[in-house]
């Protein structure tokens, strides 16, 4: 097993690392983790019969990507780490888990003629703080940061409670299926539904499939 | 933090009635640092004021004198990336709750009154209902958003203007880390920033500039993070704030200013009367537009000196 090489981008004042896991020809697969993870070593099998390049975006504050000081996250800032790999890639297709799905639904959405389909797995942060504001709370400490700094706690902790209205998350989808101009712009290949998911797979132009299908109908795709 | 070593004393405005604070402190937030300002006796009971979004503390250089005159240890600070506080590399209303708490914990341990105006009379509310022990009082100014600023437009409409919105946002955000505030001298920062105040005078807006800007060799520029833009990004709606007003079990005073303009929500009495806490009181301000503690700050300070009896 070799290490992946990385590239730094930047985000604003955020350095991110991109992850290169497999070369080749063609439109690479982006791979968003979900909120604690980071970008795998290897790329998983199920992911493996991808027939071009393969990289993963560690998003900020988590795996060797820059923490800020004083936390301040959410997800539409997460969408412009994506959007700072776009400008390396170029066109792209993106695989998301857990909060990494919510976070392709967005770029999917607002970068719609870059990203050509947005396969959106189960996996930890799908959820996100619910529909609705949360109740009121300020935390002011957290708990120190694990070894190597990542994922840090106020990532943890913010991402957790973003609020996702269905309403919201569906102009998004509609903002991909219209924009991107593909027959299908979204799979759902996940079994959870998180209540703006659960409205973004009622929209015209996203389906609910296996990955396998899912990484076949995009890779089709020009 | 810069010190503002290039500044030089000339350059510093006066204003009828404005006083710069007897203290100036710094508090770090998380490894942010931030500016923290403080008018009247070290030992009088404190009373914490919030500015507004694209402001900064020195707005309050009207108010806070007369406050704490009348026996108030005020204090105030910079948002994270506004005024002299650092620059971030991420904003969130989250996160300057967060802030605001700490700012607050460097105060003191007793439950103290809290004052915002705008984004910080929202944030105080969010505040008072997070951590209740630590909130004797509450006063509003002009705080209270409401959807009658948001124009009502058809659907298909709305997702094309998002689009925009969305694009613009990403392109700016990709071109944040070699962008700086365009320079100028002090009377055309002062009138860039009428567009956002335009009901307040010329020598009161030149005043700020000297405070809220520094003087580089080729011009003043606005200390604020041009990474910074307004309106949030993300999916805020006006009730979420709103929503926070009921719950509120402390005395709390709403004002508004009924003048609408640029910056203000256009709310009405009628959007704020079902939302408030028992006993508490909202006052109207007729011929006053939303920055009602920079023009009227001798009735504002006396309502809320009165509500603080």
């Amino acid at each position: 097993m070799s290490t992946p090489s990385i590239t730094r981008l930047h985000h604003g004042r955020v350095g991110l690392a991109l992850h290169h896991l497999r070369g080749g020809e063609g439109r690479p697969l982006l791979l968003l983790h979900g909120l604690g993870e980071r970008t795998p070593s290897e790329i998983p099998a199920p992911l493996a019969p991808w027939p071009g390049p393969v990289v993963g975006l560690d998003l900020t504050g988590h795996g060797a990507s820059d923490v800020p000081a004083g936390g301040g996250y959410y997800c539409e800032a997460l969408m412009g780490d994506v959007d700072a790999a776009l400008v390396h890639l170029g066109p792209v297709t993106i695989h998301g888990r857990g909060l990494g799905a919510y976070v392709a639904l967005l770029i999917a959405g607002a970068r719609a003629t870059l990203v050509r389909g947005a396969i959106l797995a189960d996996g930890p942060g799908l959820a996100g703080g619910g529909p609705t504001p949360p109740a009121a709370s300020i935390l002011t400490v957290v708990e120190p940061a694990p070894p190597g700094g990542t994922p840090y706690p106020w990532a943890m902790h913010e991402l957790t409670r973003d609020v996702r209205p269905p309403d919201y998350a569906d102009t998004y989808a509609r903002l991909a299926s219209v924009n991107s101009g593909l027959d299908t712009a979204l799979a759902v290949v996940g079994v959870n539904r998180p209540p703006w998911l659960e409205a973004v797979v009622q929209e015209p132009g996203v389906v609910e499939c296996p990955l396998a299908e899912a990484l076949e109908r995009f890779a089709a795709v020009d | 933090m810069d010190g503002g070593a290039e500044s030089v004393d000339d350059e510093v405005r006066s204003y009828p009635g404005a006083r710069r604070p007897d203290r100036q402190r710094t508090v770090d937030a998380h490894g942010l640092a931030l500016a923290v300002y403080e008018w009247g006796d070290p030992t009088a009971p404190p009373l914490l004021l919030t500015h507004g979004g694209f402001d900064f503390a020195a707005t309050f250089d009207l108010l806070a004198p007369l406050l704490a005159d009348a026996g108030h240890r005020v204090v105030a600070w910079d948002q994270r990336g506004h005024g002299h506080s650092d620059h971030a590399a991420l904003y969130s209303w989250d996160a300057d709750l967060r802030d605001a708490a700490t700012v607050m914990a460097s105060i003191g341990p007793d439950p103290m009154p809290v004052l915002g105006h705008s984004k910080g009379g929202s944030l105080m509310m969010q505040l008072a209902n997070a951590l209740p022990h630590r909130v004797s009082s509450l006063v509003n100014l002009d705080g209270l958003p409401s959807r009658r600023s948001i124009p009502d437009i058809p659907d298909h409409q709305r997702t094309k203007l998002m689009a925009k919105d969305l694009t613009e946002r990403l392109d700016h955000r990709r071109s944040v880390s070699d962008r700086q505030r365009r320079p100028g001298t002090i009377t055309e920062l002062a009138e860039r920033r009428r567009q956002m105040n335009p009901r307040l005078d010329q020598a009161w807006l030149e005043y700020v500039v000297t405070i809220g800007a520094r003087r580089d060799p080729d011009g003043w520029r606005w200390r604020i993070d041009p990474a910074m833009r307004m309106g949030g990004f993300g999916p805020w709606r006006p009730e979420w704030s709103m929503m926070r007003l009921p719950d509120i079990g402390v005395p709390v005073l709403a004002v508004l200013g009924m003048e609408p303009e640029v910056m203000g929500w256009g709310t009405r009495p009628e959007d704020v009367e079902p939302n408030l806490p028992s006993g508490g009181r909202l006052v109207t301000m007729e011929g006053v537009g939303h920055f009602v503690h920079i023009e009227q700050p001798r009735a504002v300070a006396d309502l809320v000196l009165e509500h603080l009896a």
